[in-house]
């Protein structure tokens, strides 16, 4: 792969909860099984983190409750802001600016046009006071689209796509099972056809079966778009199917990287393999 | 010592002291110097409560001369309870000369609507609004419509549009109808009614906006643009009063009341009463114009030459 072609490149991310000294980095992580820092009980989140995503890959983040993976995506989502680190996104001012230094307009430009974020609870993602037409509808507004007519068009070309029932779109996602709530949120989340998406968790919580369609439906949404993905999650089931390479994080540390399969296969880590061994 | 001075007299000219007079005019400066945003004041106490029409008073007291002409309207009415009472008050404490008739009048204040007459430029016009912010039924929280102005991030009181119209197949908004200043600030205009909304757009007069009970000031200066929110096809439209006309005067171009009577029936009634009085008195003052008003008023005189045309058919 040529290594200049990336689409995003992430440099020493690193998000601390608390109060840090010099040495909380050094004396958290996985080595210390702890990402708490001893003296000043700061929390560690992400302590240094660095990858690059290329054009149409998807990315797998692989880790137990706390090891940091959703803080990763949600910093370059600009939900938190991160304490330190860069990003850049070649689709963006030719790759040269750091996002996180951007003004807020310019972020929920980002948001809006080159990012898409599917959360694991739809609730985060999607406003169940509007209809999962007006959800979507946010999306093109913001992007500025003005026209009614063509904003339920589009909207209902991705609920087609999505296989939400069109009959249901001015219905609020209250009112819909989770499956249909999380298929609404990738709807929305590739409404304006992000380059880049972002997928936290998403089939945590669904029934087996249901986890299935939702996992065919981004596979083939992936094949027909071409979008660049990273994946949450902490199931290595999901991250076999869906992700072509992992990283596998532990305590805020990436403490292994590199092809899927050759991971699931041949993990290098007590951590990866402890965590290969527990697959039922 | 200040506080025997103050004292001493019951009551400063136009009743509140020279200093908070000060920082309303400074304050209401931003305003206008930046159309549509709020500047938050110190909404001093007044012997009303906050939310009574305090805000439009504050900017009244403020701004008002012994020269001034001072009119006040209620909902169109110079003779309703909260006008009458606000008339005297602003009388007693500054002895201006008060009055109905709009052309003669330097200062307006107003609740809820705009005078039929068109205004000029040497006039001003209060409105007392009840709540400034435009967002806040989309979003509760003050820190964040402060940041999502801020940001100009109006998604989702586009979405609530996108959506009444998805519920209603309209846009339903009676009073009050969201407007976009100067290409930039969403803003409330108060709850006005539609048919008042495109007056504000580039207007001669200076319109000035107080709540004081959300302590906010804002300002559509003179030559401003002000635009509804509207989608490329679903079109902003005024109140349409279709066949209603005013059953004292005949009057079909003014914004009406509807009146409900004890056996059931209805009938309409100018609801702007100086408007109403120069009509009946056949001086019929000159009214804004816009292109709502224009097409209501071809529309009205098609029906016109239909129907006369029908009445020479049958002779």
């Amino acid at each position: 792969m040529d290594n200049t072609n990336w689409l995003l490149k992430v440099e020493g991310l690193t998000k601390i909860y608390g109060e840090p000294d010099a040495n909380t980095l050094n004396r958290t992580g996985s080595l210390f099984n702890s990402n708490q820092c001893p003296e000043t009980g700061a929390i560690v989140a992400c302590n240094n983190i660095n990858f690059s995503l290329y054009p149409g890959e998807v990315l797998g983040i692989v880790g137990e409750s706390g090891s940091g993976k959703s803080t990763i995506v949600k910093m370059l989502y600009f939900d938190f802001e991160p304490t330190s680190g860069s990003a850049c996104l070649s689709v963006f001012k030719d790759g040269e600016r750091n996002i996180f230094e951007e003004t807020n307009q310019k972020k929920r430009f980002l948001r809006n046009h080159k990012m898409g974020m599917v959360y694991q609870n739809p609730r985060d993602g999607l406003n169940f006071r509007f209809t999962s037409g007006g959800n979507i509808a946010e999306k093109l507004l913001m992007a500025g689209n003005f026209n009614v007519g063509s904003i339920r068009e589009r909207a209902s070309s991705l609920l087609a796509s999505t296989e939400v029932s069109i009959a249901r779109m001015d219905e609020t996602p209250a009112a819909f099972s989770g499956g249909m709530q999380q298929r609404v949120q990738i709807s929305k989340a590739i409404a304006n056809n992000p380059p880049l998406l972002f997928l936290d968790e998403v089939t945590t919580g669904l029934d087996v079966s249901v986890q299935a369609k939702v996992l065919d439906m981004i596979r083939k949404l992936q094949q027909e778009l071409g979008i660049a993905m990273i994946v949450v999650s902490h199931d290595l089931s999901v991250i076999r199917m869906l992700t072509d390479r992992t990283l596998v994080m532990k305590d805020g540390h990436i403490v292994e990287q590199g092809l899927t399969d050759q991971i699931l296969q041949d993990p290098q880590n007590t951590y990866t393999q402890l965590l290969v061994s527990s697959l039922l | 010592m200040i506080e025997e001075k103050k004292f001493n007299r019951q009551y400063n000219y136009a009743f509140i002291d020279e200093s908070t007079k000060k920082e309303i005019r400074r304050k209401l400066l931003k305003a206008i110097c930046i159309p549509g945003y709020q500047v938050p004041y110190s909404s001093p106490e007044m012997p009303i409560a906050r939310g009574w029409g305090t805000g439009g008073l504050h900017i009244t007291l403020a701004i008002i001369g012994k020269k001034d002409v001072f009119k006040i309207i209620d909902q169109g009415s110079d003779a309703s309870v909260n006008a009458c009472n606000l008339r005297d008050f602003v009388q007693d404490t500054t002895a201006c000369e008060v009055t109905f008739e709009t052309r003669q009048a330097s200062i307006i204040q107003t609740r809820h609507r705009i005078t039929e007459e068109k205004l000029q430029k040497h006039q001003i016009m209060v409105f007392q609004v009840p709540q400034p912010e435009p967002l806040r039924g989309v979003e509760r929280y003050e820190r964040k419509t402060r940041q999502m102005h801020a940001e100009a991030d109006y998604a989702k009181m586009w979405v609530s549009l996108y959506e009444s119209y998805v519920r209603f197949g309209d846009i339903m908004r009676g009073a009050g109808y969201p407007v976009k200043v100067n290409g930039r600030y969403v803003m409330s205009p108060s709850p006005i009614p539609r048919w008042d909304i495109p007056n504000l757009n580039q207007a001669e007069c200076l319109y000035l906006f107080g709540a004081g009970r959300e302590k906010r000031l804002y300002a559509v200066p003179p030559h401003t643009d002000v635009a509804p929110l509207e989608f490329e096809d679903v079109k902003f439209k005024i109140e349409s009063f279709t066949d209603a006309s005013c059953n004292l005067s005949g009057e079909k171009m003014a914004f009406m009341d509807e009146l409900y009577h004890s056996d059931g029936s209805s009938s309409h009634v100018v609801n702007d009463s100086d408007f109403l009085d120069k009509v009946l008195e056949k001086s019929r003052p000159g009214q804004w114009s816009n292109k709502y008003l224009i097409a209501k008023l071809e529309q009205l005189e098609k029906e016109f030459s239909t129907k006369k045309s029908k009445g020479n058919g049958q002779h």
